[in-house]
């Protein structure tokens, strides 16, 4: 396209305009064409990785069994206002709710969902559906007859709780709190909490493998951020070859190593340190966790921590020498603050994967080194209550979002940088 | 670094004992993985050295477990399910990866910090939450207990790596020569494939590795979505470690090693080789 320009050599305002849409088209144009080129990713993610985890977060506060198995009572209860025992058309709704569940043998779903708010309820609601084809209206007194847990206030104020179709409840036990038939919430006495405790172990444990790597990782990166690098590149493969070994290898391998008759005990036996029969135990509890896992993160600790190392030049070491600081002070003021960044980023790093650990815990951290990830396993695959693993994964992601969102605050998403 | 001849005493000792730490570090880290090695040669049903290897007697050494693991069903069927899955998620992951990265380090895109965060979410969010989320949703679609969800989700995982990889060598990329190609009349494909593509292709294998590697090696989502039909290796040592431990799990270790070892050196050789012809010489 032509352009003409007059005799000033200025473009004439028909032809600024011209240009100016131009070039406004083109820009759109390539905004058009960079997110063209980001969008199936975008979407493979949002559809196979985000909803996913969307999903769970219904789930965690999904609760549809006791009100699409027992919907008429469901729906009778609406109204009851829980200070006295339902009346009659309550109780009718409920036998309807037993005589259709028992048919479509489905009941047991709202049965189950009931007895993990209050035990008991399963055989109480079980109990009655088997014998409802023998009862005759008045359903009120009959049913109480045959089982004189229908008079209790309480197991009714439950199932109007959890008549509806949306529930708290599984937080509520994620925190250790039990809710009262009144609706009141508190913790569990302190001998029965579980989860709570098992947060404050997997936090715990996960600030002691940080705090193992830092000490570790800091004095190797030093070493090979002061080498010269030819060196320092034949050292760092002994940093990656772990990094690039199967996990379950090297938890495997530290079975061998660590079992009562692996081989460091056996060495230590050998070298007469400890007797024979007083091998020490250190796999299938929290110690076997903390060793097996500061290994496997080690490299995630030393790779950041090296590659900030390698950025400070090591003449400042050396004149803060010559000004008269003696080496303790050299390192402390001069060194150890240039260094602040890279430990920050491995630490968080380092902290962000273990508190998801789920794989070494289970091999082998016996009963004392289990962390959160084991509890929501056993919850999905052991005990199938499924509501309550979505809540504590929903909880572990939160805490792990808001790591991550000091993570990019202190080193920036776009600084991740692998090897 | 060697000890200056001004050091006294006190700093000789700190220097050795400095340099003895490191060591110890090192070993540390070693040692798990070249322990497993011998002990996959080992005659007896042990996870210990025996008193014959100790003194290198050959009868106290055998193949017995490669041969164990090679003529068992369940690991072959394993290793050609872990192939066929981590093939197709790699491949998937590579190609939608460098798509992505192409366009992330277009300065025009918008909101890119914020997509950055999406696409790099499957590394930051725990794998058994993950697993637990793709449970449910996978089931519900009617695509758990298959070799489509399994490669998907693999894919996921595997996205993040190749995106991080590629976006990295493209931050060191040219971008007047591709317009310089456009210049001499290229067309934009052709470009693509005979500048872009041959100078960004270390990142992409790279990160086509790491891709690789995370579908090879991944075993939580894999016990929650996938099915007896689609075992893989690690489900199967995943399984052999918690039900019966025998050495056969070190033989496949000790493949494992042999595996990451040429992986990491394939990844070296690419990042040297991406450092030279972007003109970083180290």
């Amino acid at each position: 396209m032509a352009i003409t320009v007059d005799a000033s050599g200025d473009l004439s305002p028909e032809e600024q305009k011209r240009l100016k849409a131009d070039l406004h088209r083109s820009l759109f144009r390539n905004k058009v064409r960079a997110c063209l080129l980001v969008a199936p990713l975008v979407v493979f993610i949002l559809v196979t990785f985000v909803a996913p985890i969307g999903n769970m977060l219904i789930r965690s506060v999904e609760d549809p069994q006791v009100n699409e198995y027992m919907p008429l009572t469901s729906a009778a209860l609406q109204d009851w206002d829980g200070q006295e025992l339902p009346d009659e058309a309550i109780f009718a709704a409920l036998a309807q709710d037993l005589i259709a569940g028992r048919e479509s043998k489905e009941i047991g779903k709202a049965a189950t969902r009931l007895n993990y708010e209050s035990s008991g309820m399963r055989s109480l609601i079980m109990g009655s559906a088997r014998k409802i084809s023998r009862i005759e209206p008045p359903y009120k007194e009959a049913l109480i007859e045959a089982d004189k847990d229908w008079a209790d206030i309480d197991n009714w104020k439950v199932i109007k709780r959890l008549s509806s179709p949306y529930t708290t409840s599984y937080y509520v036990a994620a925190l250790d709190m039990e809710t009262s038939p009144d609706g009141e919430v508190s913790f569990v006495p302190e001998n029965q909490q579980i989860y709570l405790k098992l947060f404050w172990r997997t936090l715990w444990m996960s600030m002691l493998i940080t705090a193992m790597t830092v000490l570790l990782g800091y004095p190797v990166s030093y070493f090979l951020a002061s080498l010269p690098v030819k060196k320092a590149n034949v050292l760092m493969i002994l940093v990656l070859l772990p990094f690039w070994t199967s996990l379950l290898v090297r938890t495997s391998s530290w079975i061998a190593m660590l079992q009562s008759q692996g081989i460091l005990n056996d060495l230590l036996v050998w070298l007469g340190i400890i007797a024979d029969e007083q091998r020490l135990q250190m796999i299938y509890n929290a110690l076997g966790t903390v060793i097996a896992m500061t290994h496997i993160l080690l490299p995630f600790m030393i790779l950041p921590l090296y590659s900030v190392m390698k950025t400070v030049p090591p003449s400042y070491l050396r004149a803060a020498r010559s000004l008269g600081a003696n080496p303790w002070t050299a390192f402390w003021q001069v060194y150890l603050p240039q260094t602040i960044p890279g430990i920050s980023a491995g630490a968080i790093l380092v902290f962000i994967l273990a508190i998801g650990y789920y794989i070494t815990p289970a091999l082998v951290g016996g009963q004392s080194g289990q962390f959160i990830g084991n509890l929501i396993a056993y919850h999905m695959q052991g005990s199938l209550n499924w509501g309550m693993a979505a809540a504590l994964g929903v909880m572990l992601l939160v805490l792990v979002m808001g790591i991550y969102g000091l993570y990019s605050r202190f080193v920036g998403v776009n600084n991740v940088k692998l090897g | 670094m060697a000890v200056p001849s001004y050091a006294g005493p006190l700093e000789r000792t700190w220097y050795y004992a400095f340099r003895v730490f490191c060591a110890a570090v090192f070993i540390f880290l070693i040692a798990p993985i070249l322990v497993i090695v011998p002990l996959s040669f080992n005659a007896e049903p042990y996870f210990s050295f025996t008193q014959g290897m100790l003194t290198l007697d050959p009868d106290a050494y055998s193949t017995r477990w490669y041969e164990e693991f090679l003529t068992s069903d369940r690991w072959l069927e394993s290793i050609k399910n872990s192939v066929i899955v981590a093939f197709f998620s790699t491949f998937l992951a590579a190609s939608l990866g460098t798509l992505a990265a192409l366009g992330l380090s277009r300065s025009e895109l918008p909101y890119k910090g914020l997509i950055m965060g999406l696409l790099i979410s499957p590394m930051i969010v725990p794998l058994i939450i993950a697993a637990a989320g793709m449970f449910f949703f996978y089931s519900s679609l009617g695509i758990s207990q298959s070799y489509l969800g399994l490669i998907l989700a693999h894919t996921a995982l595997g996205t993040p790596f190749v995106v991080i990889t590629v976006t990295a060598t493209l931050s060191g990329f040219d971008h007047n020569l591709v317009k310089a190609a456009a210049n001499l009349g290229a067309t934009p494909t052709y470009t693509f494939f005979k500048i872009t593509m041959p100078l960004i292709m270390t990142g992409v294998i790279s990160g086509a590795l790491f891709a690789l590697m995370t579908s090879f090696d991944e075993v939580i989502v894999a016990i929650f979505i996938a099915g007896v039909e689609q075992r893989t290796i690690p489900m199967q040592m995943w399984s052999g470690i918690r039900e019966q431990i025998s050495p056969t799990i070190l033989a496949v270790a000790t493949i494992l090693i042999t595996f990451s070892v040429i992986m990491l050196a394939t990844v070296e050789i690419l990042r040297r080789r991406s450092d030279r012809i972007r003109g970083i010489i180290s």
